[in-house]
């Protein structure tokens, strides 16, 4: 049980890295990228081209990926989403979906379709572990998979709250023609933003090709567990992007208790509650509060009743 | 070359919200160091105007010229690397960041000169005990205080003031103004303000408009209140007849 619950919380590290992207592309540049998780897919996917066919070593094949992440996100802001975005509602959906399906074949058809893990090529590492008092086995790759990611979400909590950047990022993201007024570029904010989005995708792939396996068509699976951790940490906060990660991951880890299938289940039903619970809030806000909504309920119920 | 001396020319300019010609064709200039006092009734066009100068409002037609140069296809970003700075309606401050943080965002994306943080703080004393303060928390007069010094803090030529007094307490709108009259001389100011005597003591010249026209243009100390008066609500002197 403890140990099952140490391993959600390591793994909740890797699911906020993947949903801290989609957030950010959500809150700064109000864009839903739907092909978020086959960018993470991608992302794992050059790592392993770079390790397996050019023979690179690990770290350099994951310091030479992200920048080229990061540069493909500046891109695409630049080449796609722009445009997207000044169709309306409806365009940036279809857009990334298609986006999606061509990333996702494209993978098909120039890495094939079998599942391939960066995790025979750390040696003992995928398997190194430490045992801690009372028999619990602590995985040393999660841990550090987990350190990471607070190092990386902390870095860009740091680089949002301190730095120039930063702050236009925040600034746009809260009124963006007062930030204009102010002489800050939102499409140059834009562009950083998905740069950052992209590159996170990239590292959150990563690290599902070390711990695990990919495939072309994993993306859309990714894509749900991202939004998932969003929603139940709440848009627009990196603590909360992290904090709904772990409850994901916790809630992963500890179904898989109960059986290997009810795993992803658990999590599912967890974004599912914390979604009826945020909804139902809002619901009881309009009316005045939790009391007064339940007694307009109860007063229906009875006017109705007497009707009939 | 009277040219190098305009600051602002507006020519044949006009702005439209969808079907609504919210400035119809308007020719307009405006010298350096001007202090210009812009006033009208509710949609009379007075914010659509000074959107459409700060570059948040595409121009329908027409051009503007800053200091002779043609900055009409300028977004708002680049218009304030030019000079132009906007405090708008409704103040617009980063309510979750702190008044620092507001302040810094416009002294860092805007252009280099005298106005720094310090120096704003120094125009708007009231500022300082203020800057750790999340922007949200302030009072309305707090609020604009820190709007103006954040336009200003972008080191403009012209400074756009939107709604200056609108929601303020008169001790307030007495501090800004103190504050806004040891500006004259150093920028051009066009200053949308409700109260027609402070609009008339502040400025050097009066521009009255009604449903996107300019009814009235000259200096208050010449004009007199019946014109002011007729041109705010549009009243024409062939139908004065009829009003009378």
């Amino acid at each position: 049980m403890l140990e099952a619950l140490i391993q959600g919380i390591l793994l909740g590290g890797y699911y906020a890295v993947l949903a801290a992207g989609l957030s950010l592309m959500f809150g700064v540049v109000r864009f839903i990228n739907l092909a978020h998780g086959d960018m993470a897919v991608l992302g794992a996917m050059i790592a392993l081209w770079l390790v397996q066919d050019v023979g690179l070593g690990v770290g350099l094949a994951i310091a030479l990926t992200l920048p080229a992440m990061a540069a493909l996100g500046w891109l695409m802001q630049r080449m796609i989403f722009e445009r997207a975005l000044r169709g309306g509602f409806l365009i940036p959906i279809l857009t990334t979906i298609g986006l999606g399906a061509a990333l996702q074949n494209g993978m098909f058809g120039l890495f094939g379709s079998e599942t391939k893990s960066l995790g025979a090529h750390i040696g003992g590492l995928s398997w190194a572990s430490w045992e801690l008092p009372g028999s619990i086995f602590l995985g040393q790759l999660p841990v550090y998979m987990f350190l990471t990611a607070i190092v990386v979400l902390g870095t860009l909590h740091v680089v949002l709250t301190r730095t120039p950047f930063g702050r236009a990022v925040r600034a746009t993201a809260t009124d963006a023609d007062a930030a204009a007024l102010c002489g800050i570029d939102a499409r140059r904010v834009h562009r950083g933003a998905a740069a950052i989005a992209v590159a996170l995708a990239g590292l959150a792939g990563i690290f599902l090709a070390l711990r695990a396996q990919v495939t072309p068509f994993a993306g859309p699976m990714l894509l749900i567990f991202a939004f998932e951790a969003v929603v139940i940490g709440g848009i627009g906060s990196l603590r909360g992007t992290l904090i709904g990660g772990i409850a994901l991951g916790v809630a992963q880890a500890l179904g898989g208790l109960i059986s290997p299938q009810f795993s992803i289940l658990a999590g599912h039903v967890v974004f599912l509650a914390v979604l009826a619970w945020r909804m139902s809030q809002s619901a009881a806000a309009e009316r005045g509060g939790w009391r007064s909504a339940w007694a307009a309920l109860t007063l229906k119920r009875q006017i109705t009743r007497g009707k009939s | 070359m009277t040219e190098a001396k305009v600051a602002l020319a507006l020519s044949g300019a006009e702005g439209r919200h969808g079907q609504l010609q919210a400035i119809k064709p308007l020719m307009l200039t405006i010298a350096e160091n001007e202090v210009v006092a812009l006033i009208g009734a509710n949609g009379a066009g007075k914010t659509t105007l000074m959107r459409m100068i700060a570059g948040l409002h595409p121009f329908a037609a027409g051009a503007l010229h800053l200091f002779g140069r043609d900055v009409t296809a300028m977004s708002a970003h680049e218009r304030v690397k030019a000079g132009i700075a906007l405090s708008p309606e409704g103040r617009r401050l980063f309510g979750d960041m702190t008044v620092r943080e507001n302040l810094m965002i416009a002294a860092e994306n805007g252009r280099r000169g005298d106005w720094t943080i310090a120096t704003a703080c120094d125009a708007f004393p009231q500022i300082t005990p203020l800057l750790d303060r999340p922007a949200g928390g302030l009072s309305g007069g707090q609020r604009q205080a820190v709007a103006i010094a954040r336009a200003l803090v972008v080191n403009p030529s012209v400074l756009l003031l939107d709604e200056v007094s609108l929601g303020l307490s008169p001790a307030a709108v007495d501090g800004v103004y103190q504050s806004l009259a040891a500006l004259r001389g150093k920028m051009t100011m066009v200053v949308v303000e409700q109260d027609l005597t402070r609009a008339m003591n502040f400025a050097g010249r009066l521009i009255c408009m009604a449903e996107g026209v300019l009814e009235l243009d000259g200096n208050p100390a010449v004009l007199t209140r019946e014109q002011i008066t007729n041109a705010y609500f549009g009243i024409h002197k062939t139908t004065e007849a009829s009003h009378a």
